[in-house]
């Protein structure tokens, strides 16, 4: 049957939309690269004056000291978290609806949080820990509505459903939010509210970090440990019952721990957009589909993007820049240049 | 003991409680290294049947046995490793190659937090080069055509090295040579102790391949036989509610369709 080799017509070759290094290489790259980053932040600031701090103040000056650890090392590491978390999320939202525009805040999450938070500024005044656990517990109302509403639509398969409850819900904690800003006090409440919703890591201190990094380690070692699992997930449900998968139930627990892991950053952090959304994207073009690698690189990346924008936000003007208008303004255009670059699919 | 693989007892089965009934007291027993081909007009149930079969769907009443057991005894990695599936169709949503894609037939064999290894990595390579593309491997899934992309399907589920592989209607959409490679794959699976159960609305396939015919009507099994004593013309019209006609033409049979006035009149346009 030798003719039977030659008839399968093959279509011309198309290049490897990634780098032809191993991605177990390329992975400890990127991990060297953010572990650079790290250290490289927790030197750099606006004191005494612009720049690296050095050793021999640090030894000196007891100021320098306080400020390194006190507030420069728990901001540096609440945006390491939030950046591995937004972006295993986002790989983990992207993969399990099949969906590459989809990101972790889009079923109710983020805008449920968002009204959370304002609403306590609103009611319970100006309170850090206030607003963080009001945000958070927003969050998964905002989860759990939109998958009591998805329950029941009575048409569509069950991952149309759960998308059209979270675009409702979300508008409607929107719109809620629109209210929360129109009654709050335009000279106090008023900034407070956009402040959080433009996101920062300013007022991060010890406890905040105390109180996510339990869930969010717990959050992202579910998804890296299930992170092959995430391509059966991908798949038609039918397809991925015939491998042996229950795929609501492990499609349960994966969202589970991504809206955990995002509602935790969230809470202390505010809105920071489109880490979630393009970080995968990127990771997906250095290691094309596989989320075995992806899900790691999105982490290795999100967590270098966060920390380096995070540094941006603090350094490049005497006064702090809101995290997420940054990270929306970086994200953005990379994410256009990544459209438009070779190789690279946003949809298919 | 008996040869049965899989049985389908009184079946009857609809996808809305209060709907309409797809299969109705529906009874089928498959022998074991068989090649059984389940034809029947669209819409009859031939892929609900399958996914019965499979576990996907649960039959409102009567039972699917398994070598001798409910399905339900079964847990899903165990179902995972018996039963295979090539659907007609699969959408694909990221740009994996062929290795990545077919490896993922390994998942029955994996636990659950576990990744497939060297091993599996072989044997996802060994299935392409079962279905003939070995050198292209390191290819996307994506940029393929439709043909081999069910090779790819394929292999995979061979990866998964089940006893039962189900095939929706797997060469519809396939131009020949690609049907012939389909064809001549899942034709010798049953020297290796593999029992294939398809669906096909095309009549020729089940006559090349099949050892067995299913012939489904209005959600029940009309006949279910050897190929020989089944592939009439006289249970092909019932069947399809068209005329056809059996012909054996060097030596392999064929069926002959549609009612004549249509082919004079082709035959003559052509001329």
């Amino acid at each position: 049957m030798s003719f039977l080799n030659q008839s399968i017509v093959k279509p011309p070759e198309r290049k490897h939309p990634g780098l032809q290094a191993s991605p177990e290489r390329l992975l400890l790259v990127l991990l060297v690269v953010m572990v650079g980053v790290f250290m490289f932040s927790l030197f750099l600031g606006r004191y005494p004056k612009l720049g690296l701090m050095s050793f021999q103040r640090l030894a000196e000056d007891d100021l320098a000291r306080r400020l390194m650890f006190n507030l420069r090392l728990p901001r540096l590491i609440t945006a390491l978290l939030l950046g591995m978390s937004l972006s295993a999320a986002g790989n983990v939202f992207q993969m399990i609806f099949s969906n590459p525009l989809v990101e972790p805040g889009f079923l109710g999450v983020s805008q449920g949080a968002a009204f959370g938070a304002a609403l306590s500024i609103i009611v319970l005044g100006s309170s850090a820990a206030g607003t963080q656990t009001s945000a958070l517990m927003f969050a998964f109302i905002g989860l759990g509505s939109s998958y009591l509403l998805a329950q029941r639509i009575r048409f569509g398969g069950w991952v149309l459903r759960l998308v059209l409850s979270g675009i409702v819900i979300s508008a409607l904690f929107s719109s809620g939010l629109g209210v929360l800003k129109y009654i709050a006090d335009p000279l106090s409440q008023l900034p407070e509210i956009t402040f959080w919703l433009l996101g920062s890591l300013a007022h991060v201190t010890w406890p905040d970090v105390r109180n996510i990094f339990i869930p969010v380690l717990l959050g992202l070692l579910v998804i890296y440990r299930m992170r092959w699992r995430l391509n059966l997930l991908s798949l038609d449900d039918t397809i991925s019952f015939s491998l042996g998968v229950a795929p609501g139930r492990e499609r349960t627990l994966l969202l589970v721990a991504a809206v955990a892991v995002t509602a935790a950053v969230v809470s202390v952090a505010g809105m920071v957009g489109w880490v979630g959304l393009m970080v995968p994207h990127l990771a997906r073009r250095l290691f094309g589909a596989n989320a075995r690698y992806t899900t790691t690189g999105s982490m290795l990346i999100g967590g270098t993007f966060a920390m380096l924008s995070d540094g941006i936000a603090r350094t490049l003007l005497t006064g702090e820049i809101p995290l997420g208008i940054l990270t929306s303004l970086i994200g953005a255009l990379l994410f256009i240049f990544l459209m438009i670059s070779q190789n690279v699919r946003v949809t298919e | 003991m008996s040869n049965v693989l899989l049985a389908f007892e009184k079946i009857a089965f609809a996808y809305d409680a209060n709907g309409k009934t797809v299969l109705n007291e529906l009874s089928l027993e498959v022998e074991q290294n068989t090649v059984t081909a389940i034809l029947g007009p669209n819409g009859v149930g031939k892929t609900t049947l399958l996914h019965l079969a499979l576990g996907w769907r649960v039959p409102q009443r009567g039972r699917v046995l398994l070598d001798g057991k409910p399905l339900n005894t079964y847990s899903r990695r165990e179902l995972g490793q018996w039963i295979g599936l090539v659907p007609q169709y699969e959408h694909v949503s990221f740009d994996y190659s062929l290795l990545e894609y077919v490896l993922l037939g390994r998942a029955p064999y994996l636990k659950p937090l576990s990744m497939p290894g060297r091993k599996d990595t072989e044997l996802a390579a060994e299935a392409l080069k079962t279905v003939g593309m070995a050198d292209m491997m390191h290819r996307r899934v994506t940029a393929l055509s439709g043909g081999e992309r069910q090779l790819v399907l394929l292999a995979r589920a061979l990866t998964q090295q089940p006893r039962l592989l189900l095939l929706d209607e797997a060469t519809s959409h396939l131009d020949l040579s690609n049907k012939l490679r389909l064809m001549d794959v899942v034709q010798n699976l049953t020297h290796e102790g593999i029992t294939v159960v398809l669906t096909t609305h095309e009549p020729e396939v089940a006559a090349s391949i099949a050892s067995h015919l299913v012939l489904m009507r209005a959600g029940k099994v009309e006949h279910s036989g050897p190929i020989e004593e089944e592939f009439t013309g006289e249970r092909l019209t019932v069947t399809y509610g068209v005329p056809v006609e059996v012909s054996e033409v060097s030596g392999r049979l064929i069926a002959l369709w549609g009612h004549e006035n249509l082919h004079r009149k082709r035959n003559r346009d052509g001329q």
